[in-house]
C-alpha cells in the first residue's frame, strides 16, 4: 500500500536501525566506532550515523515518496560494546551496492565519511574497518600489475625489495640528487624513491631530476648486471601536469613512478592507476597524511580502510608502517592491514582488527613498503615480519653509513640475503638475528661497519593508536 | 673510511640477483635451500645461461621443471648434471609457485665467471 506524506521530524531508529536485517553478499559493510553525546541512546545515534551517510536528512521530505526508499537506505544492523571502553560503542551498517557508482572509491568514500563526521549528536565518530563485496571490487580497476608482475619485470624473487629514500628531503640539486641515487644502487639496493615533498620546487625541477636520475638507474644496471628502478615521483598540482611527468617517465624508460594518494586525492590516484596499468608502469603509493585521519583512536579513518581504499584505486606498493621503525604501527594490526594488501581472501579476525571477511576475487595485491627509521639490526623482524613479498626501505640506515650510500646499500643487501637464507633454513630470525648478522659481516666489512654505527638506536615509544581489548 | 669497489670495468662487480651478494654456497648449504623449495610445495626447476646474457629473463631450461620432484639428491644432481654439461654458465634453481604463477624464489647455484 502507497504510503503517506506526514511531514516533520521521525527519529531516525524508526528508519534506519534494523536489528533484525541480515546483509545482503552485495552490500557494502561498514563497523563504525560511535562516541555519542551524552544522553543520545545508542539506537539512535547508530541509525543517524547510517542514514546521513545514506539516503537521511534530519527532516521527513515529500521527495522521499518518490522513491523506494526502503531499497536505497542504509541500515545499521548491530551495535557492539567496545571492549575496554564504556564512552563508545561499534556500530554496523549495511549499504545496498546501487547507492555507489561502479569504480569509484571516491563515491563510496564521499557517502561512508562524508557529512556525516560533523554530525552535531556525535562526540566523535571511527570508521573502524569496511566489507566491499566482491561485486564491487569487480568494478575497480586495482594494483597497476601486482606483486607477481613486478617481480618478473624486476626479476627479483625469494626476497623482499630493499628500497632508500633519499636524504635531505629537500634542497638537493637534480645532479647531486642522482649522485646519491646512483650510489645507493650500485651498492646493491633495487630502488630509490623520492621523498613525499619532493615535486617540482625551483631548486630541483621534476624534468632534471627525471633526467638525471634515469642516468643513474641506467649506470648502476650496466654496473651491477641487476634490474633497478626509482619512484619518479608524478605528484602535482593539476592531474593534467602529473600525467606529463608519467608520461615523461615512461618516455626515458623509468620502470616505475610515485604518487600520493591521500595529498593528491583518489580521483587522481585511480586515474593514474588506470593509465599505468595500461602503459607498464609499476605504481609507488606513498600516505602523506594518513596519521592525520587514522592516529586518533577515536576518530576517523582507520588505515585497513585507507588500505583498501587504495587496493580499490590502484598501486603496487603502500606504506605500511614498520612496526620496529620510528613511526606508529601496532604488530598485531599492521600484521592484518598488511594481510589486507596482499592476500586474495582475508578472514574476519578481531584480535588484528578485522571486522569483516574480504574477499579480493583476482584482483592483483600491494606491495607493503616498510619505511621510517629502520637499519641492518632491524632486518631480521623486519624479514619474519614482512616476508618476501615486502619492500624495505632504509633511508638514514644507507645514506648514513659512515662510507657513503653505495656501502650503506650493500650492508642492507647482504643483510636481507643472510636473513632470506638463515630463514629458508628453518632458523627463527628474531631469536637469532644478531648470529646471523655477525656471521654475515665476516664477508662484509659494509656490513660490519653498519652495525657498529646502529647498535644503540631503538625506537621503543608506547603505540598511541591499539587493537580495542578489555583492559579491566 | 673505505672506497666500494665496483666498476663498469671490474667484472666481479657484476651480481645475479638473490644471494649473489652473499658468498657461494657449499653443497651442505644449498641442500638445505633445495629442501626450503620442496617444503613449501614448489616445483623445482633449473635454467642456464652464458653470463654474458645473464641480465635477460629468459635463461635456457635445463630439460622441463621438476614438477613434483620432493628428492633434495634427485634435484642436486641434476644441478650437477646441468653444471657439467654447461661449465661455464650461471646454473639458477628455481621455485615455481604454480598457484601464484610466478618463481617463489631463484638463485644461482653454479657461478660462471661473469663478464
Amino acid at each position: 500500500m502507497a504510503k503517506v506524506y506526514d511531514a516533520g521530524v521521525k527519529d531516525y531508529r524508526d528508519t534506519y536501525w534494523m536489528p533484525d536485517y541480515i546483509p545482503l553478499e552485495t552490500d557494502i559493510l561498514a563497523c563504525f566506532k560511535i562516541t555519542p553525546q551524552d544522553g543520545v541512546p545508542r539506537e539512535e545515534v547508530a541509525a543517524a550515523v547510517a542514514a546521513e551517510s545514506s539516503t537521511g536528512t534530519w527532516t521527513t521530505v515529500w521527495t522521499d515518496l518518490l522513491t523506494d526508499l526502503d531499497h536505497y537506505k542504509g541500515r545499521c544492523y548491530a551495535i557492539e560494546d567496545v571492549p575496554g571502553d564504556d564512552t563508545c560503542f561499534y556500530a554496523f551498517v549495511a549499504y545496498p551496492i546501487d547507492l555507489f557508482e561502479e569504480g569509484s572509491v571516491v563515491n563510496v568514500m564521499t557517502s561512508l565519511v562524508g557529512n556525516v563526521f560533523g554530525f552535531k549528536a556525535l562526540r566523535a565518530l571511527r570508521l573502524e574497518d569496511i566489507r566491499v563485496p566482491i561485486a564491487y571490487v569487480m568494478t575497480c580497476n586495482g594494483p597497476p600489475q601486482g606483486i607477481q608482475v613486478e617481480r618478473d619485470i624486476l626479476n627479483k624473487y625469494g626476497r623482499p625489495l630493499l628500497g632508500c629514500t633519499i636524504k635531505p628531503k629537500l634542497g638537493l640539486s637534480a645532479k647531486n640528487y642522482g649522485r646519491a641515487c646512483y650510489e645507493g644502487l650500485r651498492g646493491g639496493l633495487d630502488f630509490t624513491k623520492d621523498d613525499e615533498n619532493i615535486n617540482s620546487q625551483p631548486f630541483m625541477r621534476w624534468r632534471a631530476r627525471f633526467d638525471f636520475v634515469q642516468e643513474a638507474i641506467e649506470k648502476a644496471e650496466t654496473e651491477t648486471g641487476e634490474r633497478k628502478g626509482h619512484y619518479l615521483n608524478v605528484t602535482a598540482p593539476t592531474f593534467d601536469e602529473m600525467m606529463k611527468r608519467a608520461e615523461y617517465a615512461k618516455e626515458i624508460g623509468s620502470p616505475i613512478i610515485m604518487h600520493d594518494y591521500i595529498t593528491g586525492g583518489w580521483t587522481a590516484n585511480t586515474g593514474l592507476a588506470q593509465w599505468c596499468q595500461d602503459n607498464g608502469m609499476l605504481l609507488h603509493i606513498h600516505r602523506a597524511m594518513h596519521a592525520v585521519l587514522d592516529r586518533n583512536p577515536h576518530h576517523g579513518i582507520h588505515f585497513r580502510v585507507l588500505a583498501k581504499i587504495l587496493r580499490l584505486s590502484g598501486g603496487d606498493h603502500l606504506h605500511s608502517g614498520t612496526v620496529v621503525g620510528k613511526l606508529e604501527g601496532d604488530r598485531a594490526a599492521t600484521l592484518g592491514w598488511i594481510d589486507i594488501m596482499r592476500d586474495s581472501f582475508i578472514k574476519e579476525d578481531r584480535s588484528r582488527g578485522i571486522f569483516f571477511d574480504q574477499d579480493w576475487g583476482a584482483m592483483p595485491g600491494v606491495i607493503p613498503v616498510a619505511s621510517g627509521g629502520i637499519h641492518v639490526w632491524h632486518m631480521p623482524a623486519l624479514v619474519n615480519i614482512f616476508g618476501d613479498d615486502s619492500c624495505l626501505q632504509f633511508g638514514g640506515g644507507t645514506l648514513g653509513h659512515p662510507w657513503g650510500n653505495a656501502a650503506g646499500a650493500a650492508a642492507n643487501r647482504v643483510a636481507v640475503e643472510a636473513c632470506v637464507e638463515a630463514r629458508n633454513t628453518g632458523r627463527e630470525l628474531e631469536k637469532e638475528g644478531k648470529d646471523i648478522l655477525q656471521s654475515a659481516a665476516k664477508h662484509s666489512p659494509e656490513l660490519a661497519i653498519a652495525m657498529e654505527t646502529w647498535k644503540e638506536i631503538k625506537f621503543e615509544f608506547d603505540t598511541v593508536d591499539k587493537i580495542d581489548v578489555a583492559h579491566k | 673510511m673505505q672506497d666500494y669497489i665496483s666498476s663498469l670495468s671490474n667484472t666481479e662487480s657484476r651480481k645475479f640477483e638473490t644471494f649473489s651478494y652473499l658468498p657461494a654456497m657449499n653443497t651442505e648449504q644449498t641442500r638445505q635451500q633445495i629442501q626450503y623449495i620442496v617444503d613449501k610445495g614448489w616445483n623445482p626447476s633449473i635454467e642456464h645461461t652464458e653470463p654474458e646474457h645473464a641480465y635477460g629473463s629468459y635463461w635456457y631450461m635445463w630439460k622441463l621443471p621438476m614438477f613434483g620432484e620432493t628428492d633434495v639428491d634427485a634435484i642436486l644432481t641434476e644441478l650437477e648434471n646441468c653444471h657439467t654439461a654447461h661449465p661455464g654458465n650461471h646454473v639458477r634453481l628455481l621455485g615455481l609457485d604454480n598457484f601464484a604463477q610466478c618463481a617463489g624464489t631463484s638463485m644461482v647455484i653454479y657461478r660462471g665467471k661473469t663478464v
